[in-house]
């Protein structure tokens, strides 16, 4: 333990040190005479090295039409500003451009931030989201073999109850068919480049890229209402309370046989599902909204402000996040984050249609007619399926009050 | 079953909607992304 919490302080202070010797190597003024100010090959072999190069010597070097020359003198006719001046103002999104169509975004002429966007969607996205996705695979695989089927343990008694109403199931499938198809079509466009144009070619690509983008767009509104839907109708079903704590206990009974920890309406597993959905839903409706109508709506300079004013980036040492951003950099922003939220939603939804179909008996049933095994219901639902047969006696019952009639 | 089925169908109406909604009201990129001096589709 001695051993370990040295190595802690120690890895500390060599972080520590790093920090401090990178903050003093960023304050010393760089001697750029040699090159008359214009970038040097220590500039050129930091960017290349993948270091953090302070770029303001040349992008505020854009000329000043206020101390041009007169324009009878020599050289007086080029204004303010030479050539490369006018280049570098371009180059770094300072130059004053006049569009005749197109809002701000088509004043931006470069934008570098895109190179960046570019290689992380390439890279870390798509790399980390397929582990993501195929992790969850191999996992509900090994948990198939491992476990089998969850069965009722107990006998069936050949009576059913009714678990969901059909607006409820039709809430649900609307939810579910418009992600199924939003996350197949999504991941076409995420992967298509790299994984299906080396299989079946650019030609045949094109259509399959064209009809994924028409779906994706469209059916995002079904998933919306559905969202909604469901929220609204389970919300009351998903409140925590103390009957989830005997559910966490025994980790649902999932892993074990025969063991069922009561539940209502809804197990703790189902809220977590429940929250997931609404909170990543919710999120990755903002950002594809944001996407589905570019410039139009952007929303991460705003956040990243708030961000910043909550210290959060700060404390997990991302420092400020940026709070100016060019248009493109919001659209590039956002379809980053719809794809993570994404990738984080299929992973979840994958476990859910695993528990859902082959992993459990009797549990698809729910979804399907709405109609559950009576057994089923009291094994997973015990304290739903008292709550119901209460309220079927309770409805049966005579009123006190009636007075039969004469 | 009828709700799930039910529930495909709204999928695909909505989509058809959707569709149509947007390109009528000039939301389309094409639309979006051009001054009143171009002519689009003529």
């Amino acid at each position: 333990m001695k051993r370990l919490a040295l190595a802690v302080v120690l890895l500390f202070a060599f972080l520590v040190q790093g920090i401090a010797q990178d903050q003093t190597q960023g304050q010393q003024p760089v001697d750029r005479s040699a090159t008359g100010g214009a970038q040097t090959l220590e500039d050129i072999m930091k960017r290349q090295r993948g270091e953090k190069v302070d770029t303001g010597f040349r992008r505020n070097e854009t000329g000043d039409p206020n101390s041009a020359a007169g324009i009878s003198s020599q050289l007086g006719t080029l204004g303010g500003a030479s050539d490369p001046e006018l280049w570098r103002a371009l180059r770094y999104g300072s130059a004053d451009i006049t569009v005749s169509s197109g809002g701000k975004e088509a004043t931006v002429l470069m934008q570098d931030g895109g190179m960046r966007w570019l290689a992380w969607r390439k890279g870390p996205l798509a790399t980390y989201g397929a582990y993501l996705l195929a992790g969850t695979l191999v996992f509900l695989v090994l948990f198939f073999l491992l476990r089998g089927r969850i069965r009722i343990d107990g006998e069936k008694t050949g009576h059913t109850i009714t678990r969901f109403k059909a607006i409820e199931r039709f809430g649900h499938w609307l939810l579910a068919g418009s992600f199924i198809l939003l996350a197949i079509t999504g991941l076409i466009t995420l992967f298509g480049r790299f994984a299906i144009i080396p299989l079946i070619g650019k030609d045949a690509f094109g259509p399959v890229a064209f009809a994924s983008k028409w779906v994706h767009n469209n059916v995002s509104w079904a998933f919306m209402l559905g969202l909604v839907m469901v929220f609204v109708m389970w919300v009351a079903h998903n409140i925590p309370n103390k009957t989830d704590l005997k559910w966490i206990a025994v980790g649902g009974g999932l892993l074990k046989k025969g063991v069922h920890p009561p539940a209502r309406k809804f197990n703790f597993g189902q809220k977590l599902v429940f929250w997931g959905v609404i909170v990543l839903g919710v999120s990755i409706s903002a950002s594809g909204i944001s996407l589905l109508f570019p410039f139009e709506f952007p929303m991460f300079a705003v956040t990243f402000e708030k961000l910043n004013a909550l210290g959060l980036p700060q404390l997990v040492g991302l420092g400020p996040l940026p709070t100016e951003l060019a248009p493109h950099e919001e659209m590039q922003y956002a379809q980053l984050w719809h794809s993570i939220v994404a990738f984080l939603m299929i992973a979840m939804i994958l476990a859910h249609i695993y528990i859902g179909s082959v992993g459990m008996e009797g549990a698809y049933d729910a979804m399907g007619s709405g109609e559950v095994e009576l057994q089923w219901a009291r094994e997973h639902h015990g304290l739903w399926v008292k709550e119901v047969e209460e309220a079927q006696r309770s409805s049966k019952a005579p009123d006190k009050n009636t007075v039969p009639a004469e | 079953m009828k709700a799930m089925f039910a529930a495909f169908a709204a999928i695909v109406v909505i989509a058809i909607g959707a569709h149509q909604i947007l390109e009528r009201s000039g939301f389309s990129s094409a639309e979006q992304a051009t001054s009143s001096s171009v002519r689009l589709g003529e």
